[in-house]
């Protein structure tokens, strides 16, 4: 395999974990500040994909469409947090998960009602379309390049809002103490829906982004929402932080697995056998390295209790 | 106000019945239906064993359940082509025989079971549901991955298994099969919750602190609780698959995990009988609901949405007076 080949996978696995990140971010956050787990992120994902799609085909503008996925992201994520969420915040977990449950069967469906059960298509933008020649000479697609940074620059606007503005130190001291930060005459309920909407209109950012690499349709959160618990559990439960690693580390594993596993495999195997075990495998991968974190830190790279 | 007992008479006397009406009837499908039930009934069976007495939110049950599910394809399948399951060190044929898949659907997923269950156990809590569902969709996606055994397009098997002295494919027959599988299990599963071992369960359930000082391993009797409670629902699998004759990765996604819960849900969380109230009230509601609208999961969520925001105790504990503990 050519070294240009695998910085291009490499590049495509830190794309694939930015992704996860913004999906992770929103989970653990919601997590970290209200206690919940929220299977419904997925839906907000889907959401968020299929009103750029939509906003994108209506307006003949894919920043319009983006614009369209964060606001229609966010208004759902605020809507079912001021109807259903917060009945579930004093709530075991497991009334949390049926809940959430129900919710993505309702989304889904609806969702397939409005637009019908064939998936919709987003083009990336003029701009943004072709390739751009790297340094080393390595031809790499813009769409997906922008991707990678606007990830990176969402996490670094989510340190700074959560480190050095008074809404982040209000999230950290919820994260801390919730009926003290409550008692000190922080309206509780105004920042719970505040957080809960922010998770969202990651979630939906990430939808409508990943939008136009895939095909818009029912259904495509769920995966995502399961790959984003696989990197909370391996980087730690309500840490921005360890959703960052592990998003990266999940990324490259699965990228990298999928392109070198094959390869690997081949050179004792034959190659029909190869790429049958390889990719098997390699669909397992990101799991067997979640299993591996469970072994040895129980509570994830970054977690603490 | 009822007493638990008479509810749960009451809802295995309806499940017998209305296939034989059925059958008076002449209505084929309607046994089928109450099959379908009877057999989703011992896979919810099986996880509320670990979620109602143990507290354990396994959000990969779909696991066991796909694991039975192909246990009985893939022994079928290599009977159907007369073909041996392998042949080195020493021959391994296929089996038409129900008593054989099923002994070897309960060891395999009960394996599967100890593996996923040694590892998620080492977690609790939120961690523990996004564990499980993860390991779930790691076998999904090997389902799909692995060509050898249909792939993503599943099996095939033309002709039910078959079971000493009965005739599997006539629908009444293998509807008492699959209700006297569920009377044994049930049978069982009530004998484990009042065992010794049962109530240690149930105690570390409710205060895992207090289960400790007493001198009781937590970790290794959850393990044990969540090993029976795999086989018991790999168990349905087989049975699952054996009434659609057919298997698919479909049987190991997790839609399938969270329809398993949904029953118990439905029925009311560790009530013996209450997955078998909740799966017969989900074969019903897909039938009606399915009959009236293509979109019938939207009403599915709104009374699910319903029932654990307003009417907690499922369908059981709203009949019942007797309250059980089941904090999470």
């Amino acid at each position: 395999m050519s070294i240009i080949l695998l910085i291009e996978q490499i590049l495509n696995g830190l794309q694939f974990g930015v992704m996860l990140f913004l999906m992770a971010a929103g989970l653990t956050l919601i997590f970290g500040v209200m206690g919940l787990i929220n299977l419904a992120h997925g839906s907000l994902y889907m959401i968020g994909a299929f009103a750029a799609a939509a906003g994108a085909a209506a307006t003949g503008s894919f920043v319009l469409g983006l614009i369209a996925a964060l606001t229609s992201a966010a208004l759902f994520g605020a809507l079912i947090e001021l109807t259903v969420i917060r009945r579930l915040y004093a709530r075991d977990h497991l009334d949390q998960v049926l809940a959430t449950f129900a919710l993505i069967l309702i989304f889904s469906e609806a969702t397939r009602w409005v637009f019908g059960s064939f998936p919709l298509f987003l083009d990336t933008p003029a701009f943004l379309s072709g390739t751009v020649t790297l340094p080393g000479g390595i031809l790499y697609s813009k769409y997906r390049l922008a991707i990678i940074l606007i990830g990176l620059a969402v996490a670094v606007g989510l340190f700074l809002l959560i480190s050095k503005t008074r809404v982040g130190m209000r999230i950290r001291a919820g994260e801390n103490d919730r009926e003290m930060i409550g008692a000190l005459g922080v309206d509780i309920s105004v920042l719970y829906t505040m957080v809960f909407a922010l998770g969202a209109a990651l979630a939906g950012l990430s939808g409508a982004l990943v939008g136009a690499i895939q095909s818009v349709e029912v259904g495509m959160g769920e995966p995502v929402l399961i790959l984003a618990f696989v990197v909370i559990v391996i980087g730690g439960i309500g840490s921005i932080k360890g959703a960052l690693a592990g998003a990266i580390l999940v990324g490259l594993t699965d990228t990298l697995g999928r392109t070198l596993l094959p390869v690997l495999f081949a050179s004792f195997m034959d190659p029909s056998a190869a790429t049958t075990v390889g990719s098997a495998l390699a669909s397992m991968l990101i799991y067997i390295l979640m299993a591996g974190v469970l072994l040895f830190k129980p509570t994830g790279l970054f977690g603490s209790a | 106000m009822l007493p638990e007992r008479m509810i749960n008479l009451l809802i295995l006397g309806l499940l017998l019945a209305v296939p034989l009406v059925a059958l008076a009837m002449d209505e084929p499908f309607i046994i089928t239906l109450a099959t379908k039930a009877a057999v989703l009934a011992v896979a919810g069976v099986g996880l509320n064993l670990a979620l109602g007495q143990g507290g354990l939110v396994s959000f990969g049950h779909a696991a066991y359940f796909g694991v039975g599910g192909y246990a009985m394809g893939i022994l079928a399948s290599h009977a159907q082509s007369y073909t041996p399951l392998m042949e080195a060190p020493f021959l391994i044929e296929g089996t038409k025989s129900m008593l054989v898949i099923w002994l070897v659907a309960i060891v395999a997923s009960a394996l599967v079971a100890l593996l996923v269950g040694a590892l998620s156990l080492r977690t609790s809590g939120v961690y523990f549901i996004m564990v499980t569902l993860a390991f779930g969709q790691m076998l999904y996606y090997f389902a799909i991955s692995w060509p050898a055994y249909g792939g993503e397009d599943g099996l095939s098997i033309y002709v039910r298994n078959g079971f000493p002295g009965l005739n599997t494919l006539d629908p009444i027959q293998f509807f008492g099969l699959c209700f006297a599988v569920l009377l044994i299990v049930l049978f069982v599963v009530n004998l484990l919750n009042k065992s010794p071992f049962g109530l240690a369960l149930n105690g570390a359930h409710q205060n895992e602190e207090r289960a400790r000082t007493v001198g009781i391993n937590v970790y290794r009797l959850r393990l044990t609780a969540f090993v029976i409670s795999g086989a018991i629902t790999g168990l349905a699998g087989a049975l699952f698959a054996d009434l659609n004759r057919f298997v698919s990765p479909t049987m190991f996604s997790w839609q399938t995990s969270g329809e398993i819960m949904v029953f118990i849900i439905l029925g009311g969380v560790a009530r013996l009988c209450g997955p078998v109230a909740g799966a017969a009230v989900y074969i019903l509601l897909e039938h009606v609901l399915g009959g009236l609208s293509e979109y019938w999961h939207i009403y599915l969520g709104a009374i699910l949405l319903f029932v654990v925001l307003f009417a907690k105790g499922g369908l059981v504990g709203g009949l019942s007076r007797r309250e059980v503990h089941h904090a999470g």
